[in-house]
């Protein structure tokens, strides 16, 4: 059984179909993309697939659940996590504490245990604050814990979004456009990243890429989505030589 | 493994203690005058005030125009039962505060549940018109005093008492709200105020986290309200207007916004200032006002929060320098080098 399953999925927005009949499946382990040209309906599919926008048409499964019209937060607890194209960390707060943030919902103790400082608070926090830096350490990040996170620079950043992400131990990763304003080194440097997360963790994940090259680097099948709709879909090199996908895209830039 | 009892924590204790020794001492011995031995419970109950006001503005980052409503719930609760029962004046003063506390709390969990889809200046709307609600209210029961006021609340035997109790009650508030904001659920919260989409996508539900804060805020509200009471022995719905609410919210702003140290430091300065400075209390409210302004204009302006920033940070380093702490053990994973 394939790990996400997505079957005809659709929304509109007062009359433009944003993505229209989107079908795809991806295994465990895979490391899959989502590519077309600005506006094809990348992240409105991230979108529903999170919870943040309700399908109109559809369904999609983690694992054989059906988890369509969930909440965000549920589909979180269910295992996908996401980050987002505009950054959103939060900015007044340590790069740890993000981390932490994420760490939330294994945390066991309660808020008694919190107000009160019981045993089990400090227990708790002295583990997952190592499991945080061990987190961040992944992304090259532990030097920069007790920095604020709207200080760091824009490609750790986007770096410290994926850690945030993973803390909440998902079973799949949605990466929107992770190296979007990134220097040719840092987006190889981050290339790297995701394949060691995806091993270390055993992690299956969804990417959105702009870049076509960059994609065709790092995942072995993609779907290419144009006016909401597949334009093509498969191996990674047979799908981007699609005429049709080469068309979108001239016809993008 | 770490413990509440620790060098740090015993350092805290004693300063706290010696603060109290220093002030009951002042006191006692009649250095200090009737009106500040008064100033010094008042400051007590609008610290209480402030502090449990910056968990809604400061961490949560909603704005509550109403605050002084829990406060007056708190107080009459309280009050009335202070009132209304013959027990001997400990027992009063602790059930006195654990109902008012409760009964706020209550309210302001029913109100929180009641308007969480509501933000920015809704927000600020329905909790302004709430206020109003909560002191017309009091005034139509006649069990409450109405227009005259609860009369003849029980009072401490002495102002050093009442500084006492009302100091180790503002203590206890204080570790409180330490411990939530250095607690998970802390850390959620002010993550809401950050970006509250992020905190679905980590499933945090922000509904509940701010129900939450509004609950623990109205019940320190509440207490201090009791602590009020106990303080004036009579309440008055005019004791609770919208000009408290935004008082305390002044307070809040040049606290600094979810900070316990801006938050006390503020409430301080604020409520003694007028009385210490007796003629400027004239111009009380024109003092906040350009105090909030330009709070206001430093927050908005990136340079010199970039300069106090960089202040900060060289003032840490000294702080380092000078103890030369050896730094925790990094871990092992990924390459790190320091
Ligand atoms: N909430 C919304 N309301 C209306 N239109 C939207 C909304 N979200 C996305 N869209 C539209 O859906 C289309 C796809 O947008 P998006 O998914 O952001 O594209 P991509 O991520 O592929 O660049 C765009 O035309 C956009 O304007
Ligand atoms: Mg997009």
């Amino acid at each position: 059984m394939s790990l996400l399953k997505v079957q005809n999925l659709g929304i509109t927005f007062g009359g433009l179909k944003a993505v229209d009949n989107l079908s795809l499946e991806i295994e465990k382990n895979e490391l899959y993309g989502l590519i077309g040209p600005n506006g094809a309906g990348k992240t409105t599919v991230f979108n529903m697939l999170t919870g943040v926008y309700k399908p109109t048409t559809g369904e999609f499964f983690l694992n054989g659940e059906n988890l369509t019209g969930k909440s965000s937060i549920e589909i979180n607890r269910k295992g996908i996590a996401r980050t987002f194209q505009n950054i959103r960390l939060f900015g007044k707060m340590t790069v740890a504490d993000n981390v932490m943030v994420g760490l939330y919902n294994q945390m066991h103790y309660n808020l008694v245990d919190g107000l009160l400082r019981s045993p089990k608070y400090f227990a708790d926090e002295k583990e997952f604050s190592k499991r945080a830096d061990e987190l961040l350490a992944v992304f090259d990040l532990y030097d920069d814990r007790d920095t604020l996170a709207s200080n760091l620079p824009y490609g750790k950043q986007r770096k410290l979004e994926i850690a945030r992400a993973l803390a909440t131990s998902p079973k799949l990763l949605l990466l929107d456009e992770p190296a979007a304003g990134m220097n040719p080194n840092e987006t190889a440097e981050l290339m790297k990243t995701i394949r060691f997360v995806r091993e270390k963790f055993d992690m299956t994940i969804l990417l959105i890429e702009h870049d076509m090259k960059l994609v065709m680097g790092i995942c072995e099948r993609v779907t290419v989505l144009n006016f909401g709709t597949e334009l093509a879909a498969g191996k990674t090199s047979v799908a981007l030589n699609n005429p049709q996908v080469i068309k979108a895209y001239l016809g993008d830039d | 493994m770490k413990s509440i009892i620790n060098r740090k924590n015993i350092t805290r204790l004693a300063v706290a203690v010696a603060i109290w020794a220093v002030i009951a001492l002042l006191m006692a011995t009649g250095i200090m005058s009737r009106s500040l031995q008064s100033l010094t419970i008042k400051i007590c109950y609008y610290v209480m005030l402030t502090l449990s006001l910056d968990l809604i503005v400061g961490y949560l980052g909603d704005l509550s125009l109403g605050h002084a409503a829990f406060y007056a719930v708190g107080g009459y609760a309280g009050g009335a039962f202070a009132l209304y029962t013959n027990l001997p004046f400990i027992p009063t003063f602790i059930l006195a505060l654990l109902i008012g506390g409760v009964v706020a709390a209550i309210v302001g969990f029913l109100i929180s549940k009641s308007i969480l889809k509501l933000r920015g200046d809704y927000l600020a709307i329905v909790t302004l018109a709430f206020g109003e609600f909560i002191r017309s209210f009091v005034k139509i029961i006649r069990g409450l005093g109405g227009t005259k006021g609860l009369i003849g609340i029980e009072s401490y035997s002495s102002r050093i008492v009442g500084f006492s109790l009302s100091y180790i009650v503002v203590l206890l508030v204080i570790i409180a709200i330490y411990n939530f904001t250095h607690s998970r659920y802390g850390r959620a919260v002010t993550a809401i105020r950050d970006n509250a989409i992020a905190v679905e996508s980590v499933g945090i539900d922000i509904k509940k986290m701010k129900v939450l804060v509004f609950t623990i805020s109205s019940f320190i509200a509440g207490m201090a309200g009791v602590l009020f009471g106990f303080y004036k022995t009579t309440l008055n719905p005019s004791d609770f207007t919208y000009n408290l609410s935004i008082e305390v919210l002044v307070m809040v702003v040049l606290g600094g916004m979810g900070s316990i140290r801006g938050s006390v430091i503020a409430s301080v300065v604020i409520v003694a200032l007028p009385e210490l400075l007796r003629g400027a209390s004239d111009y009380r409210m024109l003092i906040y006002a350009v105090a909030l302004i330009a709070m206001m204009m430093f927050k908005s302006n990136p340079k010199l929060v970039k300069y106090t920033e960089r202040l900060g940070a060289a003032v840490d380093n000294l702080k380092k320098s000078l103890t030369r702490k050896a730094v925790s053990d990094k871990p092992s994973s990924g390459g790190v080098s320091k």
